[in-house]
């Protein structure tokens, strides 16, 4: 037997610098931030945005490449590009929110923003994966740190709430998908992504091994998206995590867990489509309607924007379960993209509300925010209006391309389920914007002149907002080129000796 | 199929067995066995004939659990390279760069834990 070598092994700098980098960041953030103290671990901040900003740069050195490296185990094309380029954006303005949050709330800097980078080191990994096995390993890399993330603050009984809630069906729906990936394997002979659609297609008669894997994956990353049923875990867990991790959560995590469960059910499930379809009408179905109904009631802000990101989600399965090529993926991508940036405006304000000692997180802490803080309320408004699909923001545009390409692929039962709940969404997010605008009464919001990282975040957000809004053509057409190369990936080379 | 049942139906049936033993136990001692009537005494905690003091429920020193963590992860990276360390030869360099990178990122955590203090004896 030959010696193991780096051609052997398919070896390649360019897929994994950008994760070398970001480690690398986690790791020197672990080790100086023991000689820290709390006060000061905004310094640990900027060392991992440093680190990020370095996976920026070599991330864009994958444009264009459209191949695999490690005998197909990491992708490296512009889907990849794509959500990696979003996940670096997100969690960069997840740090920047959190440089003065977790120096106030005395929150131990070298373990947060460790974790932080470790759980985009996850995430960048699910982005790029070419392999069931790989999307496995950044799956769990993810989820656990963001499941210590989510109990950060050691001494609120609701972050430990949050924590263990996550943690606990996090892990039962993490051994949901692991099962189905090893039916998977079990079905097809392959943990690749290119060689189980190959497997899949020359066959004629349906395994039902195959089935059951699939429904076990779909049961599996169900959860992490936070789709009805498997939502449970959503309002709690995002309404105790220290709020910036909550705009990581529905943001990040979210987005992630998008990536690889598009990369596999259209890349490799693709010829089972009219089975998973209709399941995915269901869960697109439930989610939406479920959201938006419950967040009607709800007073605290995070629990409200939990169940719309729960909603949010079924919108993004509507364009799954559309399922007919190129223009509805990319549709999902670009929905994606908007929800990214609405959300990170408005956890953004959340968090300006947000002390640490002390969380003002009601609905009725808004009240009066337009007349000291009219950048803050107008900022909301902006991202609230963009959830619900107002033009000429991005969330019209994102919800008009997805009910588009649904109805192009004829579920026209679908969309007017899907518009019908955007009409009831917006009595709740118009409901904040009257409480900012219209009533008297709120809590009174420290100067934002002390906190610069929060101040970039949100016009960050705003900017993403209005930008994917007004001149949406590019974005778009980076989104359908982004998921077109995940379909269309050239065959890997013949000789393997991995199956 | 056959020989799938075949293979498996003697376990299918040591199980039903054992089963059936330890059940059937359980049952003759209920049915037969004396019947002993619950006393306050009898059920006291036993203090070598002192009358017991103080609560049970006492806090234990979180080091317990800190030791029993590292010494997981240490043990699970030694079983990784138990395997390593048997196809070195085929691993050639490659394989000994990345075992190495291996044992680099796991002695940070080791430093990690040192400076924390989770190494202090109590």
């Amino acid at each position: 037997m030959t010696p193991l070598n780096l051609t052997t092994i398919d070896f390649s700098w360019l897929a994994i610098l950008p994760l070398i980098a970001l480690s690398v960041g986690a790791i020197v953030v672990m080790l100086a931030g023991t000689r820290v103290d709390d006060e000061d671990s905004a310094a640990l901040g900027f060392i991992v945005l440093v680190a990020l900003l370095a996976a920026f740069l070599l991330t864009m050195f994958e444009l264009g490449q459209n191949t695999a490296a490690f005998r197909g185990s990491l992708a490296v094309d512009d889907y990849a590009v794509f959500f990696e380029v979003i996940i670096i954006i997100a969690t960069a303005l997840t740090v920047a929110m959190s440089l003065e949050y977790a120096a106030d709330a005395g929150l131990a800097g070298a373990e947060y923003y460790a974790l932080v980078a470790f759980a985009a080191l996850g995430m960048l990994l699910m982005a790029a994966a070419g392999d069931l096995i790989i999307i496995f390993l950044g799956l769990e890399t993810m989820s656990i740190a963001v499941y210590a993330l989510a109990g950060f603050i050691r001494r609120d009984a609701k972050s430990n709430e949050a924590a263990i809630k996550y943690f606990l069906l996090g892990a039962f729906s993490t051994g949901f998908l692991l099962y189905g990936i090893a039916l998977l394997y079990g079905a097809t002979g392959s943990v690749r992504l290119t060689a189980i659609h190959a497997s899949i297609a020359a066959r004629t008669a349906v395994n039902p091994l195959l089935l059951l894997g699939l429904g076990m994956l779909l049961i599996g990353f169900g959860f992490k998206v936070a789709a009805v049923p498997f939502h449970m875990w959503t309002p709690d867990a995002y309404e105790g995590a220290p709020t910036p991790i909550t705009a990581f959560m529905a943001v990040a995590v979210k987005l992630a867990a998008f990536a690889g469960f598009l990369r596999i059910f259209f890349t490799s499930l693709d010829p089972l489509a009219t089975e998973w379809s209709p399941v995915l009408w269901a869960l697109a179905v439930l989610s939406m309607t479920a959201g938006n109904v419950i967040a009607l009631v709800q007073s605290n802000i995070k629990r409200m924007l939990a169940y719309s990101a729960i909603a949010h989600a079924g919108y993004a399965l509507v364009g799954m379960a559309a399922a007919n090529g190129r223009e509805a993926g990319g549709a999902v991508l670009y929905y994606l993209l908007a929800y990214a940036f609405t959300s990170l405006g408005a956890f953004g304000v959340v968090v300006a509300l947000d002390r640490g000692a002390e969380s003002h997180a009601q609905i009725d802490d808004y009240r009066g925010l337009a007349r000291d803080h009219p950048g803050l309320a107008a900022a909301m408004a902006v991202c609230l209006l963009s959830l619900t699909g107002v033009p000429p923001l991005a969330g019209f545009v994102a919800k008009f391309y997805v009910f588009a390409a649904a109805l192009n692929a004829g579920f026209t039962g679908l969309v007017i389920i899907a518009v019908l709940n955007s009409v009831v969404s917006a009595y709740y997010y118009v409901g904040v914007i009257v409480a900012m605008y219209m009533r008297e009464g709120g809590v009174a919001v420290e100067s934002m002149s002390r906190r610069p990282g929060l101040l970039i975040s949100i016009a960050v957000g705003v900017a993403g907002v209005i930008a994917l809004g007004i001149y949406p053509q590019p974005y778009m057409g980076a989104a359908v080129n982004a998921f077109a190369s995940a379909l269309g990936r050239p065959a890997l080379h013949a000789v393997s000796m991995l199956p | 199929m056959d020989t799938i049942v075949s293979a498996w139906f003697p376990i299918a049936v040591t199980i039903v067995v054992s089963a059936l033993i330890v059940g059937g136990m359980v049952t003759v001692n209920r049915l037969l066995g004396p019947r002993s009537a619950r006393n306050k005494v009898k059920g006291e905690a036993f203090e070598c004939g002192n009358p017991p003091s103080g609560s049970a429920w006492n806090r234990f020193s979180i080091r317990f659990y800190l030791t029993a963590l590292l010494f997981l992860i240490f043990d699970v990276e030694i079983v990784f390279l138990y395997p390593w360390a048997v196809e070195l030869r085929e691993l050639g360099m490659v394989g000994f760069v990345e075992a190495l990178i291996f044992i680099a990122v796991l002695v940070v955590g080791l430093v990690y834990a040192w400076q924390r203090g989770a190494l202090d004896f109590e």
